[in-house]
């Protein structure tokens, strides 16, 4: 478990391989996924590195697979997801792959544009054939008119006597967009000064439109007309608002004749056309059952060449050089991934070069899914420096235990675990099920979270006995209401006395809180006392654990003035102050009690804040005044021990702040003056090379930054243990406030529920709905909003006022070149 | 095989249901014994205050008031949970 407590071991490695089998290594090193290179040409731009050809080719394949895998789901095919993991081919194998992909696109870009065609001429064909359809009706209609007749026909009394027979009327047959109509009519109308006849008919069955494949509503349009220039005219209209024309021949059998012609073409088209979406179809689901696999191929191979380019050309031996970052422990599989990888190409083995190096290495946490979450929560504020303590395990047990002590309710609770549990039994299924949904990606994320949360807020809920602002009463209330009738008549409101051994058992309720809090009066009060006390328990506890992890982090780092000028006089601060604070609370908890004599009464119990305050503002000594059983202080010596803590931890101040640069300063002017007796140079040589000269740069700092630095720290560190102990009062104000919300929900809504309907089926059927609307108020508001609120709370007590204590944060993550990663990466970039 | 709501809206009818079942199944087992837990949520007139027999009388009544109130929304719970389970499988299939 070295390994959560804290980061990796890390190597520099230098890595020499042979051109030949750079390639096959770097496939081995990305399915083993332990090895984070560094670019070693970062100066060189994208387009100057030596494979970026390859890396092209990659492109242009994976655009070719994008289209395909559109045109795939264009279709509607189901893309078959074995899950399985192909190997990254070799590169002679991607020449194959390039022209698989070629002809697969040309088949299909020509299938399209021959589909494309097929449909416009199908559409034209249809449109005629509706064109020849319709018009009949309109001639029809122009001939019967003709047969009985001038007197019915208004148009025939208009026209001149002497024209007899027909007049030679012109016309233009057409279809338009139906929504094109109103405006069509209108232009025919004023730009041919009604001098035009328009009959339509609209097109029941919607037309594909063959550029965009979307189904319009389309109109057939005759228009009549005399004279040449009208018949300009109306073409141009007709131009103008994309109508297309379709010639129209006069004679009813040229007519027909024409309309047998168009069907027998349209039935020829149609099997054309079907025969080619076969093919279309036929070529799209083999492409289907390949599609994942090709993409995962093109992805590995082009993530090969990136890093790849992040390799140093040698030159004379011709061979590449890379630089990596790998973790000690995994430095076996390393090299048996690179054996495997020479020997599938055939070639030198490649040399793996461990390098020393005064470079952070990055941070490395081995985790598992279950404590991912946890460091996830960690990361998120900083990644640690290499090596340094890891608050992560210790965040596994604290996380959930100071969300659940603002969370305390065990129905709540029930509800959160349930759902954490859910999700952490369906896990293979529901982690398979890939969604882009943030906000359903985050719970499921943190599930484990979750579900601990859930269970410790069971527990604290039981501890303030609270189930949906309700109490249970398991073991048996220890308060007994013995009042007679008259008294109850008489008084509204009645105390019970602890000291009473008729009304208080004298031994408490044997788990949490005693059921009868629940329904009394001055609930509030005592919860918030007990509240109250117990964050600032626990928060001192919490914070006093942050300065003993800091210990390991000194031992560790090899500074034991650290622990000297720092640790210890923190501690020291922390426990006199503080720590005091929390004996005095358990001490009042003891000592003062109901049953005992008069200075140990409850009447006389001191306020532990204003003790704490005359304590730390160094108020005088307070006698007991004559006759009054009750002293301000709650043993003897209290002022003296008192008086001391409070020396001993302002000294701690100054210790914390002068001793450190001190010593620095004596140690550097000690070193000064033996490297002037050894001539200016003797110490610094003496290690040669850059590794003493870093580690002289180091030693000798600037007394200024030091001091300043340490100042900083100083007043960080004694402002913060009061205000970080005030800001563990959250606790106490998030716990109260989500049990009073709880109480008020219960009150206003359920109650109301309750009493409301009365008796018979009524009251049910009220009961029925408004206990729906109470559930989903208390997921929506107590469940969601504040359990939010109150993880945010607990990620800040453990962010700020926990990892200030100890915690640097000042590393970067290790990266591994990693195919599963990459992988990953490239799927949830595709599904968005 | 008819079917009146969707995936999402049967789940939650269910998961209320299951929900609803248990809390007023219990708290109808509470009401008839009496719980002290509960004596905020009765109903007790004003004027049955000031009288000790009419308060305790009021009192009772009111309990088994809500016991019975409880156990009916708890059938009718049972009811909806059988149609939404049957929604539920009916979607399933579809």
């Amino acid at each position: 478990m070295g390994s959560l407590f804290r980061s990796e071991e890390m190597a520099l490695c230098q890595l020499f391989l042979q051109s030949e089998s750079a390639y096959t290594c770097v496939s081995e090193l990305g399915e083993l996924g332990l090895v984070q290179f560094r670019d070693l040409n970062p100066d060189v731009n994208a387009f100057q590195r030596k494979f970026v050809n390859e890396v092209r080719r990659c492109d242009e394949m994976e655009r070719k697979l994008r289209y395909l895998e559109r045109e795939i789901r264009k279709d509607g095919i189901p893309v078959l997801d074995t899950g399985e993991n192909p190997e990254a081919p070799m590169p002679r194998e991607m020449i194959d792959l390039e022209a698989t992909f070629e002809k697969l696109e040309n088949e299909l870009k020509e299938v399209n544009s021959n589909a494309e065609a097929l449909k416009r001429n199908y559409l034209e064909l249809t449109e005629l054939k509706h064109i020849l359809k319709k018009t009949q009706v309109f001639f029809d209609e122009r001939e019967g008119s003709l047969e009985s007749g001038g007197q019915t026909s208004l148009t025939q009394n208009l026209l001149p006597e002497d024209s007899k027979g027909p007049i030679q009327l012109g016309f233009v047959a057409g279809v338009i967009l139906r929504e094109r109509i109103p405006a069509f009519e209108r232009m025919l109308w004023r730009a041919c000064r009604g001098n035009v006849f328009l009959r339509q008919a609209e097109i029941n069955d919607p037309l594909e439109d063959p550029a965009t494949g979307e189904q319009v509503y389309k109109s057939v349009f005759i228009i009549f007309f005399q004279g040449d220039q009208l018949k300009m005219r109306v073409k141009k209209i007709c131009e103008g608002f994309r109508a297309t024309m379709y010639p129209c021949p006069e004679a009813p059998a040229d007519r027909r004749e024409m309309a047998m012609g168009v069907k027998t073409r349209l039935d020829d088209l149609s099997t054309v056309l079907s025969q080619t979406q076969d093919h279309r179809h036929r070529v799209l689901v083999s492409a289907a059952r390949n599609i994942r696999a090709w993409m995962m191929k093109v992805w590995k191979i082009k993530s090969i060449y990136h890093t790849l380019n992040m390799f140093n050309l040698d030159v004379i031996q011709n061979g590449l050089i890379a630089e990596c970052w790998i973790p000690v422990a995994n430095l076996e599989d390393v090299q048996l991934a690179l054996r495997r990888g020479t020997e599938k190409s055939g070639s030198l083995p490649a040399i793996l070069n461990r390098l020393s190096t005064h470079e952070a290495p990055p941070t490395f946490h081995r985790t598992n899914k279950f404590t991912k979450a946890f460091q996830a929560l960690i990361d998120a504020y900083g990644v640690a420096t290499y090596r340094e303590i890891n608050p992560a395990p210790y965040t596994i047990i604290t996380f959930p235990f100071l969300f659940a002590i603002m969370f305390g309710d065990v129905g709540h609770g029930i509800i959160m675990a349930l759902f954490g549990g859910w999700m952490v039994w369906r896990e293979k299924p529901l982690s398979a099920k890939k969604t882009d949904n943030e906000i359903w990606n985050i719970f499921f994320g943190g599930r484990y979270i979750i579900l601990l949360m859930g269970m410790f807020s069971m527990y604290t809920g039981l501890i303030y006995n609270d189930i949906f602002s309700k109490a249970l009463n398991i073991f048996g209330t220890s308060w007994h209401g013995n009042y007679n009738e008259s008294t109850l008549l008489t008084n509204k409101e009645l105390t019970l006395d602890p000291g009473n051994k008729e009304q208080y058992d004298q031994y408490p309720y044997p788990f949490g809180l005693d059921p009868v809090w629940q329904i009394a009066l001055n609930k509030i009060n005592f919860y918030n006392s007990y509240k109250m006390k117990i964050s600032i328990i626990f928060g001192i506890i919490h914070m006093l654990f942050g300065v003993i992890l800091s210990v390991w982090n000194h031992r560790f780092f090899n500074k034991p003035m650290n622990i000297y000028c720092e640790f210890i006089p923190q501690i020291i601060f922390l426990t006199c102050l503080f720590g005091y604070l929390v004996l005095l609370v358990f001490h009042k908890w003891v000592w003062y009690g109901a049953g005992g004599a008069d200075s140990v009464s409850p009447n006389c119990a001191p306020s532990i804040l204003i003790t704490f305050i005359n304590m730390v503002l160094m108020k005088g000594y307070q006698p007991t005044p004559e006759g009054d059983p009750c002293s301000p202080y709650m043993y003897a010596g209290q002022f003296g021990f008192q008086r001391f803590l409070v020396c001993v931890g302002l000294i701690c101040v100054p210790w914390m702040l002068i001793a450190k640069p001190f010593i620095l300063h004596r140690n550097n002017k000690r070193k000064l003056m033996m490297s002037q007796a050894n001539g200016g140079e003797g110490v610094i040589e003496e290690g040669g090379g850059e590794a003493a000269a870093a580690a002289a740069t180091e030693e000798v700092h600037d007394m200024g930054e030091i001091m300043i630095h340490q100042g900083i720290h100083t007043i960080e560190y004694v402002l913060g243990s009061v205000s970080h102990t005030a800001s563990y009062l959250r606790l106490w104000a998030l716990s109260l406030a989500h049990a009073q919300l709880s109480e008020v929900l219960w009150q206003m809504v359920l109650r109301v529920g309750l009493t409301a309907g009365g008796t018979g089926g009524v009251g049910g059927v009220v009961t029925y709905f408004i206990f729906a609307a109470w559930a989903s108020l208390t997921i929506a508001i107590l469940v969601l909003m504040e359990g939010l609120s109150a993880f945010l709370h607990t990620l800040r007590l453990h962010w700020v006022e926990f990892q200030s204590k100890f915690y640097g944060g000042g590393g970067y993550a290790f990266v591994p070149f990693a195919f599963e990663t990459i992988l990953e990466h490239a799927e949830t970039a595709v599904t968005e | 095989m008819m079917k009146i709501c969707g995936p999402k809206l049967s789940l939650c009818c269910t998961i209320l249901s299951v929900w609803a079942i248990i809390q007023l199944g219990l708290m109808a087992i509470f009401f008839y014994v009496r719980s002290p837990a509960f004596i905020e949520d009765l109903k007790i007139d004003d004027h049955d205050h000031h009288d000790a027999e009419k308060f305790l009388k009021a009192l009772d009544t009111s309990y088994s008031t809500i016991a019975v109130n409880c156990a009916i929304s708890a059938g009718l719970y049972v009811v909806t949970l059988a149609v939404s389970g049957w929604q539920m499988w009916v979607n399933k299939n579809s």
